[in-house]
């Protein structure tokens, strides 16, 4: 059943969301809780991948494990799950592969730096030419609600059953340090320049980090009373401050603190394929076939 | 709001899956001009789904279709409707991209 003012105009044939095209329309409904913020971000992104103008049969997405690890089952993109953790080796061995591709990973916070924290920092330190896309819902959703490495100090956990007291990462500051050319966070507040800077990093070459604060009612709102989904919504809404540039040391996050908002990162450094080709080709001279190309040209 | 209605008020409009929305209120709550409210039916999971209440206020600029994370929603502008072309054959087996 369907609702419209415009009668004359058929659902699903004249016209629709135009994020439908991107999804495997079969796979929905999705799994996702009322209220997860996660298909927020799938929308943004399903608007930055039109407006990157990037050709769709050359872009690949790479999940790991967790309720954000299924936005790869839903994209009718190339889309692979891998094993937890594993998204970003994943990743590298497919773009070194065929270089020609545009190669993002889109996971959870667990997936990418608790059992993924070791390869996040690898490839960011390499400069490898992948987009990572990381909803950060403080918690591990899929498995129950266990602390997270970036679960906020305070918040009680099913396995914090006091609160937290482990200090969490900084993620900006994290992916910074380690060398990506591009970092922002936002949350499903700001869709639209969520979805701005989806595009940028699309169009980016090197390692980019976007955060995406996300609501997961199911389990870190209902255990510390923070209400529905959209009540974390709104109190992004509230609490965002937007600082371009800012000094990724000062954008840590408290429990329902101030969140500093925006890009703090946007830089140029060679990618790994680069240094590769200009260090082998320097060395080796005529002998040395440089290898692929760094980026998709758009 | 009826399928039957056929006038225009307002600068755009919405559809709506009713099937698929699970009531998280997103749409209504970061809606701009504030022209959704809850039905009072349920769908047949048991969620309240949006009804444009105040149909002359929704001026088509799809940021519902943005917020709802359950893809069931979106708007359009009338003069962006009216650019359309009428249907040109069944719905494909195989989605295609744009
Ligand atoms: C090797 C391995 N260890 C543990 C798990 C259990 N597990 C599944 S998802 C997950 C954490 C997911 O957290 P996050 O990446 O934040 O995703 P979310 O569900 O919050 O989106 C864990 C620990 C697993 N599937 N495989
Ligand atoms: S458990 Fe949390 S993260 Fe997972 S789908 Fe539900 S609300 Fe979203
Ligand atoms: S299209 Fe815009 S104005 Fe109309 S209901 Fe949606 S958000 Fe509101
Ligand atoms: S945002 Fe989507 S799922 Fe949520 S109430 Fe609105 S239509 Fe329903
Ligand atoms: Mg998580």
């Amino acid at each position: 059943m369907s609702a419209t003012e415009a009668p004359g105009f058929k659902l699903g044939v004249d016209i629709d969301n135009p994020v439908m095209p991107y999804l495997r329309r079969d796979r929905i409904p999705h799994i996702w809780c009322p209220g997860c913020g996660i298909g927020t971000t799938v929308n943004c992104f399903a608007r930055a991948l039109t407006e990157s103008g990037l050709n769709l049969d050359e872009v690949a997405i790479v999940s790991g494990i967790g309720c954000t690890g299924r936005v790869a089952g839903y994209l009718n993109l190339d889309s692979f799950h891998t094993t937890h953790g594993r998204a970003i080796p994943f990743a590298t061995g497919l773009k070194l592969a065929n270089p020609k591709l545009k190669v993002v990973v889109y996971s959870g916070d667990g997936d990418l730096f608790a059992i993924g924290g070791n390869h996040f920092v690898h490839a960011a330190r390499r400069n490898m030419d992948i987009m990572v896309v990381c909803v950060n819902n403080f918690t591990y959703g899929m498995t129950g609600g266990q602390v997270a490495p970036t679960t906020p100090l305070g918040p009680t956990q099913t396995t914090m059953p006091y609160g937290n007291f482990e200090n969490p990462f900084n993620l900006p500051f994290l992916a910074d340090a380690c060398g990506a050319v591009y970092v922002a966070r936002w949350t499903v507040y700001h869709v639209k320049q969520l979805t701005r800077a989806m595009k940028e990093g699309l169009n980016k070459k090197g390692f980019v980090f976007i955060e995406a604060l996300s609501p997961c009612p199911t389990l870190y709102s209902r255990r510390n009373r923070l209400g529905d989904g959209v009540d974390q919504v709104k109190y992004y809404k509230e609490k965002s401050v937007i600082k371009n540039d800012a000094n990724t040391k000062d954008v840590a996050l408290g429990f329902q603190s101030e969140i500093i908002v925006g890009k703090f990162v946007d830089r140029e450094r060679p990618t790994w394929l680069e240094a590769m080709n200009e260090h082998l080709g320097r060395v080796l001279g005529e002998r040395y076939t440089p290898y692929g190309v760094t980026h998709v040209e758009d | 709001m009826s399928e039957a209605e056929t006038v225009r008020r307002g600068k755009g409009t919405i559809f709506l899956r009713i099937e698929i929305c699970k009531g998280c209120s997103y749409c209504i709550d970061f809606c701009p001009t504030h022209c959704l409210e809850f039905s009072r039916e349920f769908n047949r999971k048991g969620y309240h789904y949006p009804v444009l209440a105040r149909p002359e206020d929704c001026t088509g600029c799809d940021l519902c279709g943005l917020y709802c994370p359950d893809f069931a929603i979106f708007g359009v502008r009338f003069k962006d409707l009216e650019k359309l072309k009428p249907p040109q054959g069944p719905e494909p087996l195989i989605p295609t991209r744009p």
